[in-house]
């Protein structure tokens, strides 16, 4: 994560790959589909790991059976948010699980300078690790730039 | 243009195994009454959807046939059902990939105030994706009388998904023949995207009683010979009167007969104190037909109203 493998955030599935096409992601929500699991859209700017909730694009699809029209949403993020990470989730309502079975992203910005690691030394000569995205010093939405 | 890896003939009639689409039709067939022309439409649309999928095989063919499609009928005359089977046979066909059915009017995809409109209805579009979108009584989204109505606005949307996105999804419209004539009058772009007309006849008394006693059969009632006759009488009067909505009005007749009889079994229940056989339960006698409104009254003086 912050060593900034091939200066790309590696977060969620198939993050070690190329970007997913079209037709990948297509079959991606296919699958999800297939398993009944509501898939979701979400961005942020700030894609620290610790950084659990992302914004929501639109609301959880709960009721389409067909993947063109979430690719549509999709394309929409993207259109909205170019430089913004966007991630496609699909979550699974078993009574038990009640979580994402799958979360991967479809859109990085085109320049990702990484995590910076800090280190502070405390009581003891211990020291405190931090790590902060390179980018989150700029306010929100201007941190990948326009 | 002869690609090397094509096949130098299909095999139609695996083609039409394959597709499994000959149990739908079947089910067509035997489980709706009437409606002839419709049934006749459909086996074309079905060989012909065949045919271009065997010539898509051989090359011949390059891209999707439209198959956007308008029901024309009265009410009660199938329309629904019908859209409902053919979303299963284009399904087994290939040419949608759920096959399931989205079904709106006005109120789904027009919005009430400006910028309402194109979100709802991409909302329904990306709903339909994959299937087939009904768009019962389709003559409401064009309303002339008002030019800032946002209807125009959605069609618009519809037209450009339905010329666009054609391997996506199909949409169906439906609506009396009259009053979707005009629509498509005042949208000629909506007229020429739609390939396929199909018009929905009136049953005749005949098949009324057929429906009647079909629906009877999967609710678990029977009538006997002189049951059957009353039924028979009551068609042939309530056809002659205002609001007659051909099947529909069979089901609610049918609504209001079972709770005659019910209301006929209570009170002898509660005079004798025997109990009550399942053959008694699932009888419906004369008496139950003949008690309906339809039968004292004079038919020129009823008021517009739904009768009893």
């Amino acid at each position: 994560m912050m060593t900034n493998t091939n200066q790309r955030l590696t977060q969620g599935q198939f993050s070690f790959l190329p970007d997913l096409t079209d037709p990948q992601i297509t079959a991606q929500i296919e699958f999800a589909l297939k398993n009944n699991w509501a898939v979701g859209i979400e961005y942020t700017d700030d894609p620290h790991p610790r950084n659990t909730y992302w914004e929501m694009f639109g609301n959880p699809m709960f009721d389409l059976k067909d993947a063109v029209g979430i690719l549509a949403e999709i394309n929409s993020c993207r259109k909205t948010f170019p430089q913004h990470y966007v991630r496609v989730t699909a979550f699974d309502s078993t009574r038990g699980v009640e979580s994402l079975k799958m979360s991967y992203l479809v859109n990085r910005p085109t320049r990702e300078p990484g995590f910076g690691l800090a280190r502070t030394e405390v009581e003891g000569r211990n020291i405190r690790y931090r790590i902060s995205s390179y980018a989150t010093d700029k306010p929100e939405g201007e941190r990948y730039g326009q | 243009m002869s690609a090397p890896d094509l096949p130098p003939a299909v095999d139609l009639q695996a083609l039409l195994s394959a597709s499994e689409i000959t149990p739908v039709l079947d089910q067509l067939d035997a489980e709706l009454v009437g409606l002839a022309p419709v049934k006749r439409r459909l086996r074309e649309i079905a060989a012909y959807l065949l045919v271009t999928k065997a010539r898509q095989q051989l090359g011949l063919e390059a891209s999707a046939p439209s198959l956007h499609m308008c029901f024309t009928g009265n009410p009660g005359t199938g329309k629904t059902t019908v859209a409902l089977r053919m979303a299963s046979i284009l399904h087994r066909l290939g040419y949608v990939r759920k096959g399931h059915l989205v079904s709106v009017t006005r109120d789904d995809l027009v919005g009430q105030y400006i910028g309402h409109t194109a979100p709802k209805t991409r909302e329904v579009l990306k709903r339909a994706m994959g299937g087939v979108l009904f768009i019962d009584e389709a003559y409401y989204l064009y309303r002339p009388e008002n030019e800032r109505d946002y209807g125009q606005e959605s069609i618009e949307i519809l037209l450009q998904v339905m010329e666009n996105q054609r391997d996506d999804l199909v949409v169906i419209l439906a609506g009396y023949k009259n009053r979707m004539d005009t629509f498509f009058q005042s949208n000629p772009g909506m007229s020429s995207r739609i390939a396929h007309h199909i018009d929905f006849p009136d049953y005749g008394e005949d098949e009324l009683l057929a429906i009647a006693q079909q629906m009877l059969v999967q609710m678990h009632y029977h009538v006997d010979a002189e049951g059957e006759r009353a039924l028979r009488d009551y068609i042939a009067r309530r056809i002659q009167q205002p609001h007659f909505a051909n099947a529909r009005s069979m089901r609610n007749a049918l609504d209001r007969v079972r709770l005659r009889q019910a209301n006929r079994l209570f009170s002898q229940a509660q005079g004798s104190g025997s109990a009550l056989t399942a053959e008694a339960l699932s009888q419906i006698s004369a008496a139950d037909i003949r008690a309906s409104r339809v039968f004292g009254v004079n038919t020129a003086s009823l008021p517009d109203a739904p009768y009893p």
